[in-house]
Parts: C-alpha cells; structure tokens; sequence
C-alpha cells in the first residue's frame, strides 16, 4: 500500500529553498516549502504577488535548481539531474502554459506546435500529423499556417497548450495560463484544462491569483505567503 | 536535434534578421576574396616564374660531353674512367643518352665563331644550333619577334637583340637595353645574311691512305678529310629580346640557326672518331629533361656512363622556398581582413542572443538541451562563413582577373607579352571555403557558448 501510494506520487517537495541574492540582500523566494501531489491532481498556487507561487512552479518545471531541499517528480530528484537530463525531463515529462503564450512569432502555429517534436527528435515525417492532431484538438484545426499576431489571445494560449501538450507529458504547468485573456476566454481555456486534467489524467499544477477560477476548477488550493506554505485546502473530490 | 533540424532552425533565423546578416556575410566575403585575390596572385606569380625559369633552359639541361677533350682539365678526385678509357660522344652514345628515364631529347652542341656578312660588312660572332623542339619549350622564343624557323633545317636565322643592334650600326647600350624589339626587328626580318664557314669534306677515296689538304691530329689512318670554304646564305626570320643561350656564358651565342641545318654543313671543327668508324663526334650534349628535379639523376646517369656532365643547380627550388614565403605574407595580410569579419560574426550572433533572449528561454522550456541551442548559434555561424565563403572566393576571383587584365594591359603597352600573373587552383577556392567556415565556427564558439549557458528563468523574464 506504502509503494502504491508512493508510486501514484507525482510531486514531492521536501523542504525546499530557493534564494536570491540581489546585492547585499537575500531574497527567500520560496522558502522551506514541502507538498505531495498525487498523479491526476488539479492543483492550484494561490498567493500575492512575490509570495513565491511561480519561483516554485519554475523549480517543479525544472527551469530552475533549488538552493537547497528536494524536488522529486515521478522519482526523479531534480536536484540530482545533469543540465542535460533535466532538458531531457522538461522536454518529456513537463508540459507548460505561460501567462504571455511564448509562441515564437516568427513561426506558425503548426511550426511552434512541431518545435518540442524537432527536439524530441522525432521523423520529420512523423511530425507535421502530430503537431495538426494536437492543434486540432485545441480548436485551431483551420489556423495551422497563421502567425501567432494574426491570433486572437485565447486562440494564442490554446494554441500554447497543444504545444505543451504535443509530447505526452506527465505533469502540465500552467503559470498565469488566463492572466492576458478576458474571462470570457479565459474560461474556455480553463475549461480546457480542466478537460485535459480529466480525460488524460494528467496532474495539473496552476499558479493564479484568482481564487474563484482556483475554486471553480482545481481540486485543491495551495496558499503560498512569503515563500512559504500557508494554507492547504482540499476542494472536495480528486477529479 | 538533428542535423536538418539545426540546419533548417539556422537557415530561418539568419532569413529573420536578413539585412543585418547579410551585411555580416559580405563582411567574411571581403575578408575571403582579399585572402583569395592575394594568394591567386601569389600563386601565380610562382607559376609564372618557375614556368619562366624551366622554360630558360637553365635548370632543365644537363650538357654531357667526352672525357677525352679534357684529359688536360682532370681533377685529381673525379671519379669513372680515365680520360683515355671515357667513351666517345659519338651518335650511339647521344641515343643511349636519350633513353635514360627522364630524358625528353639530347642533341649536339654545335657552336663556333664565324663571320656573317649583311650589308656589305663582316661581322665576327659565336653562332649556335638550335633544336627545333625549342619553339615550344625555350621561353626565349616566346616573345620574340618574327617568328621561329620555318622547319628543322630550313636555312633561317634568329638573332639575339645586340647582335640585331650591331648590324643596324648602334652602339651597344651601356645598363638596361630598353631599345625597343619591335624597332630593330623591323629593318631586318626578311633580310639576307651571309654565313661564311669552312666545311669539312671526307675525302672520296676509302681506304686510300694518302690525305688531301689536311689530317686532323688524331685521326686514324685511313680517315682523311679536306676543308673547304663555303657560304650559306641565310634569311632573318627573327629578332629576340631575351638570351636562348644564357647557360652558356661566356661561349653564349648571339645568332641562331637550325640544329638540323648546322649538321647537314659539316662545319668545322668536327671531329671523327676512328674507333666509330669515322661517325661524327660530338664535341657536347645538350640533354633536356622532363622535369629540373630529375636533373641529379640523369647527371649521374650520364657520368656513370663515362662521360662527364655539368648541370646548374635547380635554381626553382629556391624560387619555390621565396614564394612559398611570400605566399605566406600574403596569406597573413589576406586573413586580416577576415579576422576583422570574424569580428563582425561575433558581434552579430552575441547581437542575435541578445534579440532572441526570450526566443532561447522558450526553446529550454520546451525542452531545448544545450547542445541544441548551442548547435543552433554554431550552425548560424557555420552557414555565415559557408556563405561567405563562397562569396568571397567568386570575388577574388573575379578582382584576381581583374589584377590579370589590368597587367596585361600594361605588360601590353610596355611590349611584353601577355602573362598569366593570377591562378586560382581547386585547392585554394576549397580551402577559402573551408578556412572561412572554420574561422566562421571559431567566432561561433563564444556566442553559442553564451546562449547555451543562458538562464532559462532570466531569459523568459526577458521582454
């Protein structure tokens, strides 16, 4: 029972630190932070600005090393990784949302949506089907040749999430994903992950500011303060 | 990523920022072509100069004669047979001479001072037989004017510019000779010159031992010969600049005649050999050879035949270390203008970091190794200085020919002949090539170090 419970753990952040050094002052960014996500959870980072939430997403990414503790992501000790193992992670086993999109303007949307497939270094034969399945998934089926300008915000983020999406990672991180969209799009891209969280079982680590879309959405509610775990709340069923 | 990948990745990103790229391309492509265009030159220039210095004669002749006209001059040390054992350079000896390896052809030295009368007056020179071969292969015919003989033995003269000098009654020039060829071809192509010489007759009775005007000292019995004095007129079909016969010093002649026509005449002093059954001897050989670095070997061919040879050291050996130096001095101010363009690729690409920061953060974030991103910088690089390359190495070429034509245009003027001063061998138009994309990779290297090592959080903060 131990192992299983083990084995259906996603994240495990052990007192984990991330610190800064800005001149002679050192910025606990996150500071001492332990969490257990369980594979398929919705979770969501609440918290102000600068409390922390997505210097912790970046650790969990693997985008950034802690200065000291733990990040273990479906066994892996990221701390413990090369830089090129932990390329190697992101590629695999992350998907990730940004609150700016960080589609690469000069491409198109099936360019962007191919670009993780270049550097998983799958047939280029291969590559332009899988990169349409994935954007037609998100709606975008008949935008595959426009730039990301000539889209609309929501159309920009959805077309983000095939992109994270394209690789068949474990773990999806979405920092701010509704932050640049009206709420009205903002929701559609929310229901989206949401659908993504429920019919892939794909565990799903958001960071937001707004509690009511955490309430709505994610199954449980991490309030982060100053670098710290504050607050743990559970919102009923895993879904 | 694989390498189509990386490349079709480069390609765009270069395309994105086209003009900027495209002025540090032209950049490697001026450092390439004056690379190019120098070491053409360089090039050239020792082509032209050896060709020049093989073609002379000087270092491609190997003059092979009998030991026995020097048993007087031996040296104590020298080795082979005695003067009196040496055999004799009669016409089996000039065939076997012939068939050593590397021998293109050897043919009798015949010289001797005479009178040639032209208008009326005696003029006193050393004249020699020239091989009809040398039309092609002695650079001192090249820009002579008029033209070579006709045929082998046809009776046609070419003289050297003083002697052409002397018979038109100029004082000879004191320092540089800049009279004009052309001037003092013009009054005597086409004109009559009589040569006066004493011919050597074998004497009609074989075996009679009884001898007419003269026996040769030496000569064996039954050998006898008669001299009588005769005249050849010959006809100036051309005047030449240079000296064909600069070997030989002193002894050098200053009017030339047909080989084959010079032996027809009998002229004396020609020696018969009793012991060769009254075959004409040779007083010397000349023995052309295919190539001056077989000139060691062919000498020692012939002296360990019996004969003694005398050649010039292979003076292009020399002219090669010169160039090789030049060409490296070339080489150096060549690449400076590369360097400089090195320069401009580090620039553009740490110039290109910083524009792509954000781009580079995404890459990681999405998976992007190192390497890949570090790959992606050097390809960019790499495909510059491939670019440039080839660019560059059309332009010298074409600056290389423009240098060419601008010379000959001169050389033109001056009444030179034309030359071939710039030569672009395949070598030089891949090394181009390749030196450029390897100095191109070389200033890569730091770029594509930076943005590999760049901080993915930092660089997606980045507006």
């Amino acid at each position: 029972m131990e192992t299983n419970q083990l084995n259906s753990l996603a994240i495990r952040t052990e007192n984990v630190r991330r610190h800064y050094t800005m001149g002679e002052t050192v910025v606990r960014a996150v500071d001492g932070i332990s969490i257990d996500v369980r594979a398929g959870e919705f979770v969501a980072l609440l918290g102000a600005s600068g409390s922390g939430k997505s210097s912790l997403l970046n650790l969990v990414a693997g985008l950034d090393r802690p200065t000291s503790g733990a990040v273990v992501v479906h066994g892996n000790n990221l701390a413990a990784l090369s830089r090129e193992s932990l390329a190697k992670y992101r590629l695999h086993t992350v998907g990730m949302v940004f609150q700016s999109f960080n589609l690469i303007a000069s491409m198109t949307l099936l360019e962007n949506v191919e670009l993780p497939l270049r550097f998983a270094e799958v047939d280029r034969g291969e590559r332009s089907g899988l990169a349409r399945q994935s954007l037609e998934r998100v709606g975008l089926g008949g935008r595959l040749s426009h730039r990301p300008m000539e889209l609309s915000g929501g159309e920009q983020q959805r077309a983000s999430l095939a992109r994270a999406l394209i690789n068949r990672p474990k773990l999806l991180l979405a920092d701010e994903p509704t932050g640049n969209l009206d709420s009205r799009t903002g929701t559609e891209i929310m229901e989206l992950i949401r659908n993504i969280n429920q019919t892939l079982g794909m565990t799903v680590l958001m960071v937001t500011h707004e509690q009511a879309l955490a309430e709505k959405y994610a199954g449980r509610m991490l309030h982060l303060a100053d670098g710290k775990l504050v607050e743990d709340v559970q919102l009923g069923a895993i879904r | 990523m694989k390498l189509y990948d990386v490349t079709d990745l480069a390609f765009r990103n270069l395309r994105e920022s086209i003009f900027r790229n495209s002025l540090t391309t032209i950049g490697i492509s001026v450092g390439v072509a004056s690379l190019v265009a120098m070491l053409s030159l360089g090039i050239g220039l020792q082509q032209l100069a050896s060709q020049r210095l093989e073609k002379s004669g000087l270092f491609d002749t190997v003059v092979a004669s009998s030991k026995r006209d020097m048993r007087n001059f031996r040296e104590a040390r020298e080795e082979g047979p005695t003067p009196a054992d040496s055999p004799s350079m009669d016409e089996a000896a000039r065939r076997k001479i012939e068939q050593i390896n590397g021998v293109v052809e050897a043919y009798p030295d015949i010289r001797f001072v005479t009178e040639l009368r032209f208008d009326q007056k005696p003029h006193l020179t050393m004249v020699a037989g020239v091989p009809f071969s040398a039309k092609n292969n002695n650079d001192a015919f090249d820009g002579m004017q008029g033209r070579f003989f006709s045929s082998e033995s046809s009776p046609e003269v070419i003289l050297q510019k003083s002697f052409a000098e002397e018979l038109l009654g100029m004082a000879p020039k004191q320092g540089i000779d800049d009279r004009n060829i052309a001037d003092l071809a013009k009054p005597l192509v086409g004109k009559e010159l009589t040569m006066r010489y004493a011919e050597r007759t074998t004497s009609p009775s074989s075996g009679s031992s009884s001898s007419e005007t003269g026996a040769p000292q030496g000569a064996a019995e039954g050998s006898a010969y008669s001299v009588v004095s005769r005249e050849q007129s010959l006809k100036i079909v051309g005047v030449t600049d240079l000296d064909p016969d600069s070997m030989r010093g002193a002894a050098r002649a200053r009017v030339f005649l047909p080989l084959k026509l010079l032996q027809a005449l009998h002229v004396m002093p020609e020696s018969r050999d009793a012991s060769a059954n009254g075959t004409p001897t040779y007083g010397s050989l000349s023995v052309r050879v295919a190539n001056p670095n077989q000139v060691p070997a062919v000498e020692d061919a012939i002296k360990k035949m019996g004969f003694s040879a005398f050649s010039l050291v292979d003076a292009t050996k020399s002219v090669r270390q010169f160039f090789a130096v030049l060409d490296g001095f070339l080489a150096i101010f060549g690449s400076l203008a590369l360097a400089v363009a090195s320069i401009g690729i580090v620039n553009t690409l740490v110039m290109a970091i910083l524009e792509r920061r954000r781009e580079i953060g995404i890459m990681k974030a999405l998976g992007a190794s190192d390497a890949d991103v570090r790959g992606l910088f050097f390809a960019e690089a790499g495909a510059m200085g491939l670019v440039g390359g080839a660019l560059g190495v059309t332009m010298g070429w074409v600056i290389g020919r423009l240098i060419n034509f601008g010379t000959n245009i001169y050389l033109a003027r001056q009444h030179f002949p034309p030359a071939q001063i710039w030569s672009v061998p395949l070598w030089l138009v891949l090394g181009a090539v390749g030196f450029s994309l390897l100095v191109s990779l070389v200033s890569g290297l730091y770029p594509a170090a930076r943005a590999a090592r760049l901080d993915p959080v930092q660089a997606l903060r980045y507006e």
